[in-house]
C-alpha cells in the first residue's frame, strides 16, 4: 500500500477525481431539477449514451467540438420531451417509463454506432487550460486549475443551480410544484409547464453529462460506454439530498473512489480489477442507506399531477 | 339493444399492447428507411426468422424461456408494489450458483444434481434480491437504485470469478483464458425436447411456473396480502398487514424467478457459465411482464413474442445488416408506449365508474377504480 501514498500519485488521484466528476454533475444536477419538480426520470443513461454518441459523431464529421455539444443539448432536450410527454401528459409510472427510456437510448445509440462508425475511433477532444495565476498555485492549481472547459463548467453548475433553485422565482414554483402541485396549481403556476421545463432541462444536462465523456474525458465513442454513470447520478441525487452543494460533495466521494480505483489498478497493487470495479457501486448502496436517514424528498415525487385530485 | 361503446372499449382494452408493438413497428420502419434498408424486406426476415423453419421456432421459445422465468418474478415484484430493476443481477448470481452446484457436488445421480443445481440458482438469486428487499423494509433505500447497483455488482462478481477462482481449467491449459467455466457433465444438461434443436425441458418448466405463480397470487393467503400490499400500502398497513415484510419477499421471489432463469440457460442452453450469459433478460422480461399486464398467464403470449422478435433480430442482422440493437431501441419505445396508454385505461375506468353511480344506471354497485399500476 505504501506505493500509493507518495505526493505524485496523490496529485494525479486527487487530478483524475476532479476530472471524473464532471458526468456525475452534470446528469445529476440535470436530474436534481427533474426530481425538485416532481418527476423521477430513470432514463438518464439512455440519454448520456445518446448524447455521447451524438456529440462524438458531429464533432468527429464536422471537425467543430462546440456543434458536438450542441448536438449533445438538442438530442438530450429531445430524449427529454419524449419522458415529459410520458410522464407528465400520458402520467405514466415513471419508474417504469425511466427503463423504456433507458432501453431505447441504449439500442438507439449502438444502432447508430454500429451503422454510422462501424468500430471504435478517437478524436481530440477539449483540452485541458491553465488558468492564468490559479493554475500556478503548487499542488493545488495542478489539482483544480488545468482542466478543459466542460470540466470547469460542470463545477461552475453547482452555485449556478444552487441560486435558480433558491433565489429565483423560477426556483420557487420549481419547488413548489415538487412539493404541492395542488396548492401551485391554485396559485396559477402552470405545473406542466414547469415539469415539461424541467425535464427538459435534465435531458439537456444529460446530453452535456454524454457529451463530457466522448469529447472531454474519454474522446471516443463505445457502444454502453456510460456503463451504470447514469444510475449512479440518480444516487447522488439521493445522496445530496436533492441540493446542489450536496450533490457536488456526493460526486466528489465517487469520482475519488473511482480515481482510486484507476490507480490502483495502475500502481498495480494485488487487487483483482474486477472486484476494484465493485467499489463505487458497493460505495453507493451504503452510502443511500446512510443518506435516506436524513432526507426529506420532493413530496409530489413521481406522482402524477391531475387537476381535481385531493 | 347491445351496448356498442362498452363492447368496443372492451375490445380496445386488451389490443392496445398490440398497438404499441405495432407503434413501435412503425417506427422502427422510419429508422429503417433512415437506414437505407427496406423495411419490408427487414420485417420479412424479423417474422419469417422465428416463424418461417423449426428451427426459427424453437429458437424463439427457447429465447421466450428466460424472458418468461424473468417475467413471472417482475411481476410478483410490480404486484407487490416494489420496482425490481435487479434481474439481470439476480439472473447472474442464479447461473453461477447453479454452476457451482452441477460442476462440483461429485457423486449424485444427474437427476438429482439437476434438482439441486435449479434449486441453487432460485435460491442465489433469491438472496440477491432479498438484498434490496432488506435495505427497502430496514433503511428505506429506493430498491430501484439498489438492484440497479447489484446488477453491477454482480456482473463483475461474475467476471472476478469466471477469470479467476471458476476458470475452465482447459483455457488455463490451452492459453487462450477465455473468461467462461468448465463444461457441465452431459448428465446434467436438460433434455431436448425437440432432436437437433436447442428446445429443452425448462421450457416446460418455465410454463408451469407460470401457473404456479397465478395460483400462488390469487389462491394463497401470501399472494393475496403481495397484491395488497401492491395495490394499497396505506390500507394493507391499516389492516394489519406487514407491509415491508411482504415487500421483501415480493424482491426476494423476483429474484428467485431471475436466479431459475440463470439456472435454466446454464443448464438448458449453455451447459456451463460464461460472461455475456444474461444477454438482457433481465431488462427484457421486465418488457415481457409489462405486456402480459403483469398477469403469470399474461407473460406466456408475451415471452413468446418477444422471444421472436430477439431470433427475428439475429436473423435480420444476418440477412439485412440491420443491427440487432434495433429490436432493443423498439423494446424501449413499447415500454414507453404501453405505460402511456395505461391512461386510457383509467380514465375509461374513472368513466365506468361515473357511469355506475348515477341514478339511472344498470348496475348496482360502484366499480372500484381499477388502477393496478405499481406504486414507487
Amino acid at each position: 500500500m505504501s506505493e500509493l501514498f507518495t505526493l505524485p500519485v496523490l496529485l494525479g488521484m486527487a487530478y483524475s477525481g476532479v476530472r471524473l466528476a464532471t458526468p456525475y454533475l452534470y446528469a445529476a444536477i440535470g436530474e436534481m431539477f427533474a426530481q425538485r419538480s416532481g418527476v423521477y426520470n430513470l432514463g438518464v443513461e439512455g440519454i448520456m449514451l445518446m448524447g455521447a454518441y451524438a456529440a462524438f459523431f458531429v464533432a468527429m464529421s464536422s471537425g467543430n467540438l462546440w456543434l458536438g455539444l450542441l448536438a449533445a443539448a438538442v438530442v438530450g432536450l429531445l430524449m427529454g420531451l419524449l419522458m415529459a410527454v410520458v410522464s407528465v401528459t400520458f402520467q405514466a409510472e415513471q419508474g417504469i417509463s425511466g427503463i423504456g427510456l433507458y432501453l431505447f437510448g441504449l439500442g438507439l445509440s449502438s444502432l447508430l454506432f454500429k451503422t454510422t462508425m462501424g468500430g471504435a475511433q478517437s478524436i481530440t477532444g477539449f483540452q485541458a487550460i491553465k488558468i492564468p495565476l490559479l493554475g500556478d498555485i503548487p499542488y493545488l492549481g495542478e489539482v483544480f486549475f488545468d482542466h478543459n472547459l466542460l470540466v470547469y463548467g460542470a463545477f461552475l453548475l453547482v452555485p449556478l443551480a444552487a441560486w435558480v433553485l433558491n433565489r429565483t422565482t423560477l426556483g420557487l414554483k420549481i419547488r413548489a410544484v415538487g412539493q404541492n402541485p395542488q396548492a401551485a396549481d391554485t396559485l396559477g403556476v402552470s405545473v406542466a409547464g414547469i415539469r415539461y421545463f424541467t425535464v427538459g432541462l435534465g435531458g439537456v444536462m444529460a446530453g452535456i453529462a454524454g457529451a463530457s465523456l466522448s469529447i472531454g474525458l474519454i474522446n471516443l465513442f463505445q457502444e454502453n460506454m456510460t456503463s451504470g454513470l447514469g444510475f449512479i447520478a440518480i444516487a447522488l441525487v439521493y445522496f445530496g439530498s436533492w441540493r446542489p452543494w450536496g450533490i457536488l460533495a456526493g460526486a466528489l466521494l465517487f469520482s475519488f473512489v473511482n480515481a482510486l480505483q484507476l490507480w490502483i489498478q495502475v500502481i498495480g497493487i494485488e487487487l483483482p480489477s474486477d472486484v476494484a470495479v465493485m467499489l463505487p457501486y458497493i460505495l453507493t448502496i451504503v452510502a443511500l442507506a446512510f443518506a435516506v436517514q436524513r432526507a426529506q424528498q420532493p413530496a409530489a415525487l413521481s406522482k402524477p399531477f391531475e387537476r381535481g385530485e385531493s | 339493444m347491445p351496448d356498442y361503446k362498452k363492447l368496443l372499449s372492451g375490445l380496445v382494452e386488451p389490443l392496445l399492447p398490440l398497438a404499441a408493438v405495432a407503434a413501435a413497428l412503425v417506427i422502427g420502419a422510419i429508422m429503417l428507411l433512415a437506414l437505407g434498408v427496406n423495411p419490408l424486406e427487414a420485417y420479412g426476415v424479423l417474422f419469417s426468422g422465428p416463424l418461417g423453419s423449426v428451427s426459427g421456432f424453437t429458437q424463439m421459445l427457447v429465447k421466450a424461456t428466460p424472458l418468461l422465468l424473468v417475467g413471472l418474478g417482475i411481476t410478483i415484484a410490480f404486484r407487490g408494489g416494489v420496482i425490481n430493476i435487479g434481474g439481470e443481477g439476480q439472473l447472474i448470481v442464479g447461473a453461477l450458483v447453479a454452476t457451482a452446484v452441477a460442476l462440483y457436488i461429485p457423486g449424485l445421480p444427474g437427476w438429482l444434481l439437476i434438482v439441486l443445481s435449479l434449486i441453487g440458482g432460485a435460491v442465489g438469486g433469491g438472496v440477491w434480491g432479498s438484498v434490496p428487499g432488506a435495505l427497502k423494509a430496514r433503511l428505506g433505500v429506493n430498491e430501484i437504485l439498489s438492484t440497479i447497483m447489484l446488477n453491477a455488482i454482480a456482473l463483475q462478481l461474475a467476471n472476478f470469478l469466471l477469470r479467476g477462482p471458476m476458470i475452465d481449467p482447459k483455457e488455463i491449459e490451452a492459453g487462450t483464458r477465455i473468461a467462461q467455466s468448465a463444461q457441465l457433465p452431459a448428465e446434467v444438461w436438460l433434455w431436448r425436447l425437440v432432436p437437433r434443436t436447442l428446445l429443452h425441458s425448462g421450457a416446460i418448466l418455465a410454463v408451469v411456473m407460470a401457473v404456479l405463480v397465478y395460483i400462488f397470487l390469487w389462491r394463497t393467503t401470501i399472494g393475496y396480502r403481495i397484491r395488497a400490499v401492491g395495490l394499497n400500502p396505506e390500507a394493507s398497513r391499516y389492516a394489519g398487514i406487514r407491509v415491508p415484510v411482504y415487500q421483501m419477499l415480493a424482491l426476494t421471489l423476483g429474484g428467485a424467478f431471475a436466479g431459475l432463469a440463470g439456472a435454466v440457460e446454464v443448464l438448458g442452453v449453455q451447459h456451463r457459465m460464461l460472461e455475456g450469459l444474461s444477454g438482457g433478460y433481465g431488462f427484457s422480461g421486465i418488457v415481457a411482464a409489462l405486456f402480459g399486464k403483469l398477469h403469470p398467464l399474461g407473460a406466456i403470449p408475451a415471452s413468446v413474442l418477444f422471444g421472436g422478435l430477439l431470433v427475428g433480430a439475429d436473423r435480420m442482422q444476418r440477412a439485412v445488416q440491420v443491427p440487432a440493437s434495433l429490436i432493443e431501441a423498439l423494446l424501449g419505445l413499447v415500454v414507453l408506449f404501453v405505460v402511456s396508454s395505461d391512461l386510457w385505461v383509467r380514465y375509461r375506468a374513472r368513466r365506468r365508474q361515473i357511469e355506475a353511480t348515477k341514478p339511472a344506471a344498470h348496475e348496482k354497485q360502484p366499480n372500484i377504480e381499477a388502477r393496478s399500476e405499481v406504486h414507487v
